[in-house]
């Protein structure tokens, strides 16, 4: 690996960012990062910013297990055969101790399969399936994130003291939709058995004919709309509903709506009262918090998205595994990340050993306007541990090794 | 009865924006013949230089004058293109125009976000349009009514100006018989350049009113390019009120379908498309296309067998190919693998395309369904691989066999947007039929036996099926079938004539090109480990058709080296940079300019001029005769 690579590698790491300098191979302990940094630059620009901060903390107190800890990203433009591509270039290029990263399910669960198949270690960061760590989980794959079923059990908490009775949703016609509003359904039915389902719209994700969906809805009279949808499908549902009045006199319940990312470009049209799921990033006063909204806004000029926590907190929980692991061996890490704790913006969290998820949480809270601006209004953060079934059911689920 | 009378109505607005895009497809298309890929990237920059222009102005006047204001911008930046980059290509092969678009397509993709950043942008509300008129108990947006008013206006111009202008009647003659226009005198260059602005101009203005319904986001681009393409094939290519009536048959079945079946939106353009041109072979309003006067040009220098230099060369190269292994790490390997498993897949679009002359903008199916075959018994009954592969071809087959069936009755782009419409249907069972094949989460664990598993074995694996495809392809190319593929291609009548088959010889051909795509489909699995719905997508496809137009549509098998310089430019600029898109536009772009008959077909009308004598130099220039008149 000559020079050239390395500032190559430096120049992937971002724009902005100054080129890194030829380091002595044997001091570096390097993690892949793979993500839709072409197809998603939204998410992925703060994201990699977090990544960034947080490779800069660890490496500024010493790095781990007394070497540079360096981040390299590749693109994987949203395809699961291309992430494959990447995550072989890095491992047997790069020879990183790790692969990691990953947006779309889909891309997640292609690594988590290659992950298995040439025993790597895999941290996973973003993608939502439920299948990741359950149904198509495996020894190899750790998920950061909050999954569906986490968020969707954080909600339906919610949702399940709202009074209404006839319920319909609008989701994206993917697996995400999917499997969002089906464990909504069951652990919303389960609370409240008087809940009658009126009916349901699809819309293919990112080409919602927003008015047909939105009127059909309407027609359907409901007391409460269970919304998955965002990115521009949000902005048209949110538009075309405001003007048709679909919302007035409704409670709405929106998955991850309360992320910046999602939420800051629909500015003073944000709809107020909906029941969301995300991240109020002037609104969170805990130290940890506190501490790493500092640095970001110091070093960025930005404020934080929650991409930026998850690229914060992935690279924190690497350079924990590994320091605790005391070699890059992709048993002892594995042997070390289960049950790990590590610091995160939203305080400690930790990979469960029975499942390899972690109980990072998320926020909920209700929609507001506040000049001219989308917020949560009294968000409250839930541990992820809470929302999680019970050992006994994970065993159920996930296949055992 | 009141809220189906507004769906009624919600509908037709959505199909007065449909249709001012494909409107302008359509006229363009029909003049000129170009494919306009870009057409979606000129609808996204409307919608993105209308943003920044009505942020800025000030009140109703600054609204509306931004979006016009947009609209003809975005025309002028249309105009540049034709002059810059399409003159210089209008003579080279059929479609090629196609390639040059996707390379400006892929520029302004990454140009949006370097502009306009990454973030979402909702539009203003239109001054006087904010709210909704009650009709008849129900709400609808009052911009919507002005959308139903605008579709029909627009209509009503472009028929005058079809009708009672000059310009309007050159357009329709043109539309007609451009040859024979050009033949009375008139000036070609300056037609064809006005009418790519107003088609340009129409796709703007339908981006720049998306602002008012929502907002402007850097991947509408593609969003809309194929449902507008499939609203112009519906309609009949060139006919402006076509591209009406299926503006509106669509929307209003979208409307109306999705209160019976929530999910048919991601199906349906396409679900109507197959219909209407199993139906009607020439769309609700086309008309069939006068005789061709030269399809492919190559027939200015017929196609040779492989001489023994070209043998031994084509023995070295595999040769050379297959000491890889021992010198190239994993990676390499691996990206080895990919790379002739797309040679293959595009050497079998190319078959179907340069020998049998029958375009397929949907050859991803196949390939898909050569994955989804080998996962699906992989994973059901723990067949070893090369059973996983058999059955992936054998699928293939199946499916070349039932599509091609229909496929081979139509001809011309209709025909290639039938296939689009098989491909995309069988990408959304893929999709949606979660229970076999796990929906969009996919099929995992689809790895190679214990022989393959090593990078090194499995790149021979695909070398072998690579070169031996490839060499069974080239055979056929110069068997007596072949030659029937030929005479059909070039003149379907005479060979009807001589008591060739068309359907039946064509409908094989289909079957022979499914069956190679299938083999790299499941050679394409194995490498990944786990299968997709987008290895039956309409971006695979795309792929596909790059791959061909790069190595050369008149050559017997540029497309593997098109494949292979496609293929390794995108995975190398993906490794290496973010904006890969920018890049490979860039790139694209020159070399459609330097290379106007593909790579391959450029170097080789080189060689052969080279090795031509002067007196016969002439005769072998080529671009002269790409549209000429052959009798």
């Amino acid at each position: 690996m000559d020079t050239r690579r390395t500032i190559l590698t430096g120049m992937a790491l971002g724009a902005g960012m100054a080129a890194l300098p030829a380091l002595a191979q044997q001091g570096e302990i390097k993690i892949g990062e793979i993500n839709s940094y072409s197809g998603l630059p939204a998410f992925t620009e703060p994201y990699r910013k977090g990544l960034q901060l947080a490779a800069e903390e660890v490496n500024a107190k010493g790095g781990v297990l007394g070497k540079k800890l360096v981040v390299i990203t590749k693109d994987d433009a949203g395809k699961p055969a291309d992430a494959v591509t990447a995550a072989n270039e890095l491992v047997s290029r790069d020879e990183v101790a790790m692969i990691a990263g990953a947006f779309f399910s889909n891309v997640g669960l292609a690594l988590a399969d290659y992950a298995k198949q040439k025993k790597i270690f895999y941290l996973a960061g973003e993608p939502l399936t439920d299948a990741m760590v359950w149904s198509s989980g495996n020894r190899y794959t750790f998920r950061l994130r909050p999954s569906n079923y986490m968020q969707a059990a954080m909600l339906a908490e919610e949702a399940a003291k709202l009074p209404a009775k006839k319920w319909a949703t609008i989701a994206p016609n993917y697996e995400y939709g999917q499997s969002a509003v089906k464990v909504f359904k069951e652990l919303l039915s389960k609370k409240r058995p008087d809940i009658e389902w009126v009916g349901e719209q699809w819309p293919p994700q990112g080409k919602i004919d927003a008015g047909p969906v939105v009127q059909a809805i309407a027609a359907l009279k409901p007391d409460a709309i269970l919304n998955v949808t965002f990115g521009p499908d949000l902005i048209k549902l949110v538009r075309e509903g405001n003007t048709r009045g679909l919302f007035k006199g409704r409670s709405v319940v929106s998955f991850l709506t309360g992320e910046p990312e999602y939420m800051d470009p629909l500015k003073d049209e944000t709809p107020e009262g909906w029941l969301v799921t995300g991240y109020p990033w002037n609104n969170v006063k805990t130290p940890e918090h506190e501490a790493f909204l500092k640095a970001y806004q110091a070093k960025f000029n930005d404020y934080p998205r929650l991409g930026s926590i998850v690229g914060y907190s992935l690279v924190n929980a690497a350079a924990a595994i590994i320091q605790k692991a005391g070699s890059t061996d992709t048993e002892k890490m594995i042997e070390a990340a289960r049950g790990i704790s590590f610091d995160t913006p939203f305080g400690k969290a930790t990979f469960r050993a029975i499942d390899q998820q972690s109980t990072l949480g998320a926020f909920v809270g209700k929609t507001g306007v506040k000049d001219g601006k989308g917020v949560m209004v009294d968000p409250v953060y839930r541990d992820g541990a809470d929302y999680l079934p019970s050992d006994d059911e994970v065993k159920k689920m996930r296949p055992q090794d | 009865m009141d809220f189906y009378f507004s769906q009624f109505l919600t509908g037709l607005a959505g199909a007065a924006s449909l249709f001012l895009v494909a409107s302008g497809l359509s006229i363009i298309f029909g003049v000129t013949r170009i494919v306009n890929f870009a057409h979606g990237a000129f609808y996204m920059a409307g919608a993105y230089i209308a943003w920044s222009l009505t942020e800025r102005l000030e009140g109703a006047v600054g609204f509306w004058g931004g979006l016009v204001i947009a609209a003809i911008a975005v025309a002028a930046l249309g105009a540049l293109v034709e002059i810059v980059l399409l003159r210089r290509i209008y003579h080279a092969p059929e479609l090629f125009q196609l390639l040059a678009t996707f390379g400006v397509t892929l520029v302004f993709q990454d140009l949006a976000v370097m502009i306009w950043g990454p973030e979402d942008l909702v539009g203003r509300r239109a001054p006087g349009l904010r709210g909704a008129v009650d009709v008849f108990g129900q709400a609808i947006p009052a911009y919507d009514l002005f959308l139903i008013v605008l579709g029909p206006t627009v209509l009503g111009l472009l028929w005058l100006l079809f009708h009672k202008t000059r310009f309007g009647v050159l357009v329709r003659a043109a539309t007609q018989d451009r040859d024979m226009v050009a033949a009375l005198g008139v000036n070609q260059k300056w037609l064809f350049t006005a009418v790519f602005a107003l088609g340009v101009f129409l796709a703007a203005l339908g981006g720049a009113l998306q602002l008012p319904r929502g907002g402007v986001n850097h991947a509408m681009d593609l969003q809309i390019i194929v449902e507008v393409f499939v609203v112009v094939v519906v309609g009949g290519l060139g006919s402006v009120p076509g591209a009406f009536v299926a503006a509106l048959l669509v929307s209003e079945l979208n409307a109306f379908g999705i209160l019976v079946l929530p999910q048919v939106s991601l199906v349906l353009v396409f679900l109507v498309m197959a219909v209407v041109l199993v139906i009607r072979p020439f769309g609700l309003f086309g008309r069939p296309e006068g005789p061709a006067r030269a399809s492919v040009s190559a027939t200015v220098r017929p196609w040779q067998p492989l001489g023994t230099s070209g043998r031994v060369l084509a023995v070295a190269a595999i040769a050379a190919a297959a000491c890889l292994p021992l010198v190239a790490g994993n990676y390499i390997l691996a990206v080895g693998s990919e790379l002739l498993i797309f040679a293959l897949f595009a050497a079998s679009l190319q078959f179907i395309m340069s020998t049998g002359g029958l375009v397929s903008f949907g050859h991803a199916a196949y390939f898909g369904l050569g994955a989804y075959g080998a996962a699906l018994v992989t994973k059901a009954f723990g067949l070893p691989m090369l059973g996983g592969i058999a059955s992936g071809v054998a699928l293939a087959s199946i499916g070349a066999v039932v599509f091609g069936w229909f496929c081979v009755r139509l001809t011309g782009v209709y025909l290639a947007m039938l296939t689009l419409a098989f491909a995309q249907i069988a990408w959304s069972v893929a999709f949606q039929w979660t229970a076999v094949t796990g929906g969009d989460n996919g099929i995992l664990g689809v790895w190679p036996d214990g022989w393959a598993s090593r990078p090194g074995a499995f790149y021979w694996l695909c070398l072998t099926a690579a070169a031996l495809g490839i060499a069974a392809l080239r055979v056929v190319v110069f068997s007596p079938f072949g030659f029937a593929m030929r005479a059909l291609r070039d003149s379907p009548l005479r060979s009807e004539a001589i008591g060739i088959d068309r359907k039946r010889t064509q409908w094989t051909a289909f079957v022979i090109a499914g069956a190679a795509a299938g083999l790299a489909g499941a050679l394409f699995a194995y490498l990944k480990g786990s299968v997709f719905p987008d290895t039956l997508g309409i971006p695979t496809s795309v792929d596909g058709l790059v791959m061909v137009l790069l190595g050369g549509v008149e050559t017997v098998s540029g497309a593997v080296i098109g494949a292979i310089l496609f293929r390794a430019l995108t995975i190398f600029l993906m490794s290496y940079t973010d904006a890969s898109k920018l890049v490979l536009g860039l790139l694209i772009i020159v070399l459609v300019v330097a290379f106007p008959r593909g790579v391959v077909g450029t170097l080789s009308g080189l060689l052969a001029r080279l090795g031509a004598r002067p007196s016969a130099t002439p005769a072998m220039a080529g671009s002269g005769q790409a549209r000429g008149g052959t009798p």
